[in-house]
């Protein structure tokens, strides 16, 4: 049977229920939490700041450091032991390259941005929740940017090609593939693309379109937050 | 409330110790505001809580799990307490393995839950010697702007309270996607109060730079009875048994105080 009607009864295109808030870190330098469906992304900047080890530094232009962290009851099943897995590692370095791209990393030569994420719920999507939460986060910090970057999953379930997908429909019992996408906001350009899973070359190519049309979304939500927290400043 | 616009710092703190002020305007009994807990915030853990006190953040989730018992406590389940201090949350921490202040405040906290006997642990055994619920509570920082051993206290107390056992499925095992309406078996409500002495004043809930200008800070977990669980003395300077004994008052109240913030 194909999957006609997704699990939790959204429409293909449409995006779970978001919310974000920025400045939920005051400790931090710029900071944003982001929300969609049940997962729950808090990002924190510190930086540009002093590079440790120092000879990472580089005296022509500086960079991004990402460190992301599912609490250790974040998970739907037994709880996650504490310490850098090779998931998360891989995960944080990718978000690297996810948001550099928009950096102006020559406006900080030998320092570094630190990025921290921290995840107390999970349902699916996390890495994009992580790269949507840490570019506000890094907006926040007035760190140069020429754009913002915003992170949605796309992938198919037997064959149907659907956006931001949940735990149950990547654990749907047939071929299903999840496709983490990073776009910039305003030009479009894909900064993040990973894939698993089983998937056609057409069906790619529709899912690829279909992050590009929902990403406003995301942005939408992201800019309101930011706003929100500047209009409190201003008052 | 802005306190960025002026730097305080160690000296400032002190210089207003001598005169028995601090530099927030509290009383050195009183503690910061708003002081919040809000629960469930996590539906992937058994338990959790966000708890706030002033700026600072902590968030403690509860997961348990069906093990074998130990072979020292055959008809006991058991409790074990992790402490998180994030990069996240401070520049002052670091990204890698728990540094000793993770590992004490995580001890701390521990001693105080396990030592009154909050949870009992023998209700926890399921079948003698082969199965028996594990408890196990992380604390994770989220802004620490002070007084984190109090706030993970009343976090990993409000967490417990919050939890509720998983549902098993046929063949025994835990499916942690449904929950009971099951509660642990909690029996007291014990929580800590660390009193840190400050230009030789004692003072509760201090901020990040009363914490470094203090010289000597003394944990102290009661339950509501006054029956103290655990305690524990940091910092470099020595107490007299007559401060002990005043910061022991100190905790005992404003644990009290506290503990009405429970729901």
């Amino acid at each position: 049977m194909a999957y006609t009607k997704r699990l939790d009864g959204r429409k293909v295109n449409e995006l779970r229920e978001m919310s974000a808030k920025v400045g939920v870190v005051p400790n931090a330098d710029g900071s944003a939490e982001f929300r969609t469906g049940k997962t729950w992304a808090i990002a924190a900047v510190y930086g540009p700041r002093e590079v440790l080890p120092r000879f990472m530094a580089n005296p022509k232009k500086g960079f991004v450091r990402c460190q992301y962290t599912m609490m250790p009851f974040s998970g739907t099943g037994e709880r996650i032991r504490p310490g850098r897995s090779r998931r998360a590692q891989e995960i944080g370095m990718v978000m690297d390259k996810a948001l550099e791209p928009v950096v102006d990393l020559t406006a900080f030569p030998n320092s570094v941005v630190d990025i921290f994420v921290e995840l107390p719920q999970t349902d699916a999507g996390t890495r994009c929740a992580a790269i949507t939460a840490a570019s506000m986060a890094l907006a926040d910090a007035g760190i140069p940017m020429r754009d913002m970057v915003c992170s949605v999953s796309v992938g198919t379930v037997d064959g149907t090609v659907v956006a931001d997908l949940t735990y149950d429909e990547e654990a749907y019992d047939a071929p299903v593939s999840d496709i983490p996408v990073a776009m910039t906001a305003r030009t479009k350009e894909i900064t993040l693309l990973q894939m698993d899973g089983h998937v056609k070359k057409e069906e790619l190519n529709k899912a690829l379109e279909l992050a590009k049309e929902v990403m406003g979304k995301v942005y939408e939500v992201q800019k309101k937050a930011l706003k929100a927290k500047f209009m409190e400043v201003s008052q | 409330m802005n306190t960025a616009m002026i730097t305080f710092n160690k000296n400032t703190v002190l210089a207003l110790a001598k005169d028995g002020k601090r530099f927030d305007g509290r009383k050195f009994n009183e503690f910061r505001g708003p002081i919040e807990i809000q629960s469930s915030i996590s539906k992937s853990a058994e338990g959790s809580v966000k708890v706030r006190i002033g700026e600072t953040v902590v968030i403690a989730g509860v997961k348990l799990s069906l093990e074998k018992p130990y072979p020292d406590t055959p008809d006991q389940g058991g409790l074990m307490i992790n402490a998180e201090l994030t990069p996240l949350s401070s520049s002052r921490y670091e990204s890698g393995p728990p540094g000793m202040h993770a590992i004490e405040l995580a001890r701390v906290t521990d001693r105080g839950i396990r030592e009154s006997h909050v949870i009992d642990t023998k209700k926890l055994c399921m079948a003698k010697n082969e199965k028996a619920w594990f408890v196990m509570v992380d604390i994770v920082s989220v802004n620490d702007a002070g007084n984190l051993f109090d706030a993970s206290g009343l976090a990993v107390m409000s967490a417990l309270r919050n939890t509720k056992f998983p549902a098993l499925n046929e063949d025994g095992n835990v499916d942690y996607k449904k929950h009971t309406d099951e509660s642990l078996p909690i029996a007291k409500d014990t929580l800590s109060i660390t009193v840190f002495r400050v230009g030789g004043n004692l003072l509760v809930d201090p901020t990040v730079e009363e914490e470094d200008a203090s010289d000597a800070r003394l944990t102290i977990s009661s339950d509501a009875t006054g029956v103290i669980a655990a305690m524990q003395k940091g910092g470099e300077g020595t107490f007299t048994i007559d401060e002990v004994m005043k910061a022991v008052d100190l905790g005992l109240e404003t644990a009290n105080f506290l503990r009405g913030k429970l729901q």
